[in-house]
């Protein structure tokens, strides 16, 4: 008997046709915690990722959400981010999850979303070398680890790219003209990555102004392109 | 040295310890620098020990090894440190986060007499409780409450805290819930307003020091080490499955030695029934309402096949009947179904015939907002699943269960459903419906338990 990862009740995994298939990708999640997470599948922002049911149509432009139509239409940031993929809806159990991962600090939840994860990659960004968003030191030590690194590290080998030169500031707490600025740049890359393809690995995609500054750093660095892969969007 | 010099070192590990004494706290939670701490008396270790090959949490005294995990550690550089998951939603004990605590043997409070300002009456029962508490403030140890559910056990405990505060002493009422924390700590704070008096719970902002009295929810007391001199346990059997033992660890860690322990429950689970039945545990009951009426029995009501009727979207004629009936009246209903799927497919039909019932579940954003307008009679029936079952009082209330045999109904939530009717003193006859398609053991039991505790409260 196992527990849940999630809420520790013992489970046993329930014999269905879906596991004696494989169908099923083991989370370590009893079946009920299971059900609460919403996977992101079906018609998408083919930029984003994020799924066209859960926001009204007149936010859409034909395969594209307006928040990513803006995004590329400044010449800055045109073709910066070759696209992003995320595993789940940012719902109510899904934020429980991850500020129990990352604020509480709960490393052992990232194995919830190794399988999924390392099929998602699998599946869409072969030959992408892993590269996880970086915390800044101070940051680094208050939590002990780096969720985006822990997640990376469970999917295949890790390039620690990227460095934070200033603390994190919340995006949240900036406008959109400040996160879509380029002047003061919040990433530095101490690694040649000329002619590779990159894949980024954060939590969460929100604004997609972190990933899309991490992504230029990247670009500047010779990376031939870079996407991006978070946990929930 | 200047007495009254607030940074004098004396001064501050004074303050320091008062902060300190009778917890067990992370570097993180204490607002002092390294120095201050360094020169305190405080004592330190470690987070996370290795005894005989097992780790132990050194907070919650977490052993189960499954409970355990490690990540590559950036502050100590440790490839696999360790932490405790059990105690992780109060920030995290890994073998590199220091504990501090500080022993509560020099610890004083304030001695209170007659600290009570209450002018209620106790019923002839309620007063049999207060008596064996007050017994039981001398003799320490022990003592089990199985009061119905009604019996007024607050008030029970009025008189015997009194008398703790009368010796200086200080007491934790510790409940799973935070809204009984929230509930009861005005209560308390209202009839002993002399005395400081705490609220804890996860999200409550306490940064002082802790009073002489302190409500908590069980899983703050992971914080505390040799505070208190009494304890009460309130619903000691309602902990979920994985927290029991470690959760009992936490209470006697909390206590002090040769300390007092009191448990409050309606529905006292197997082991603590036997325990109180072969004189192990000393106990007494409460058998009536505070009213003096007897607890409404359960009528059992069959329903064939209610579960294909509902997936055929049709409501069973029993529990149709039921619907209307109290549609007629002017009181309000309680019905309980067995899970949150069956509460989504079942409302609809029921809301056609009954357009001002609601649904309310325990992960349903609305649900404070909710219980609030059903309290108010806004909504004259609610339909949900078990959570309910404790702590909510409603005038003039009827309650029914669909599907009373599922598991999810155990002979506890079956005493617990029906204790919901019939609890004010101006409409004691609430009506209390079982509708099944087969009896379950735990039915039969339920109303068992009921007949017993009337025939006893009737002597
Ligand atoms: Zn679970
Ligand atoms: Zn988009
Ligand atoms: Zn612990
Ligand atoms: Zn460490």
């Amino acid at each position: 008997m196992s527990r849940c990862l999630y809420c520790f009740t013992p489970y046993a995994f329930p014999l269905s046709w879906e596991s004696l298939f494989n169908l099923h990708t083991d989370n370590g999640l009893c079946e009920e915690c299971s059900e609460k997470l919403e996977e992101i599948n079906g018609d998408i922002c083919e930029m984003c990722g994020r799924p066209f049911s859960l926001f009204p149509e007149q936010y859409r432009q034909e395969n594209t959400c307006n928040d990513c139509v803006r995004w590329e239409s400044d010449i800055v940031w045109t073709g910066i981010l070759a696209g992003n993929r995320s595993l789940y809806v940012y719902n109510p159990f899904m934020q429980e999850m991850l500020s129990k991962y990352k604020y509480r600090g709960d490393a052992e939840l990232a194995k919830v979303f190794y399988n999924t994860a390392r099929k998602m990659y699998k599946k869409e960004f072969q030959k992408h070398i892993l590269v996880p968003i970086p915390l800044s030191e101070e940051r680094h030590l208050e939590r002990g680890f780096n969720q985006s690194l822990l997640i990376a590290e469970g999917m295949g080998p890790v390039h620690n790219v990227l460095i934070r030169t200033s603390h994190e500031q919340k995006q949240s707490k900036k406008n959109r003209a400040e996160r879509m600025n380029m002047e003061n740049k919040p990433f530095e890359a101490v690694e040649d990555v000329s002619g590779k393809k990159v894949l980024l690995i954060d939590d969460v995609y929100t604004t997609g102004s972190t990933i899309r500054q991490a992504a230029k750093t990247l670009r500047d660095a010779g990376a031939s392109s870079v996407s991006s892969l978070t946990l929930a969007r | 040295m200047n007495f009254f010099d607030e940074t004098s070192p004396d001064r501050i590990n004074e303050t320091l310890m008062r902060f300190l004494y009778g917890r067990i706290l992370l570097r993180e939670e204490l607002p002092f620098s390294d120095e201050e701490l360094r020169d305190s008396a405080a004592v330190r270790s470690a987070g996370v020990l290795r005894v005989n090959g097992r780790f132990v949490c050194n907070r919650c005294e977490n052993n189960e090894q499954q409970l355990f995990a490690s990540f590559s550690c950036f502050r100590c550089k440790r490839e696999s440190c360790h932490y405790c998951r059990h105690c992780i939603m109060m920030g995290r004990v890994s073998e590199c986060s220091e504990l501090f605590e500080a022993s509560s043997e020099h610890e004083t409070w304030p001695v209170h007499n007659s600290s009570l300002s209450w002018e209620g009456t106790l019923s002839p029962w309620q007063a049999k409780g207060s008596e064996a508490i007050l017994d039981a403030i001398d003799k320490k140890g022990e003592l089990l409450i199985w009061a119905v559910c009604g019996a007024g056990k607050t008030e029970i405990l009025f008189r015997g805290i009194e008398k703790a505060l009368t010796l200086g002493e200080r007491i934790c009422i510790a409940t799973p819930r935070t809204d009984v924390v929230l509930e009861l700590a005005p209560r308390i704070k209202d009839v002993f307003p002399e005395v400081k008096v705490s609220a804890l719970y996860g999200g409550s902002e306490e940064k002082d020091c802790p009073g002489q009295i302190i409500i908590s929810t069980t899983h703050q007391l992971y914080r505390f080490k040799q505070a208190f001199n009494t304890v009460i346990v309130d619903e000691v059997d309602a902990f979920p499955y994985s927290y029991e033992q470690t959760l009992q660890n936490a209470v006697k860690k909390a206590a002090r030695t040769n300390a007092l322990f009191i448990y409050l429950t309606a529905t006292p689970d197997k082991k603590l029934k036997k325990r109180a039945e072969t004189g192990k545990l000393q106990h007494v009951k409460i058998p009536r309402r505070f009213h003096g009426r007897p607890l409404p029995v359960p009528k059992f009501k069959s329903s064939w096949n209610w579960h294909k009727e509902l997936k055929k979207g049709k409501l069973p004629k029993p529990i149709l009947n039921w619907l209307r009936t109290l549609q007629e009246t002017d009181r309000s209903g309680f019905l309980f179904i067995p899970s949150i799927k069956l509460l989504e497919t079942f409302l609809p039909s029921i809301q056609n015939i009954f357009p001002s019932a609601e649904s309310v579940h325990s992960e349903d954003p609305n649900r404070k907002e909710k219980v609030l307008r059903f309290r108010n009679k806004e909504i004259k029936l609610l339909v949900t699943t078990t959570i309910l079952e404790r702590g909510v009082t409603v005038p003039k209330l009827d309650v029914a269960v669909l599907g009373a045999e599922e598991d999810i109904f155990t002979e506890s939530a079956l005493v617990q459903i029906a204790g919901r009717a019939g609890r004010k003193a101006d409409d004691t006859n609430g009506s209390v419906t079982f509708f099944h398609h087969v009896k379950s053991e735990a039915m039969n039991r339920a109303v068992r338990q009921i007949n017993l505790m009337n025939k006893e409260g009737g002597k």
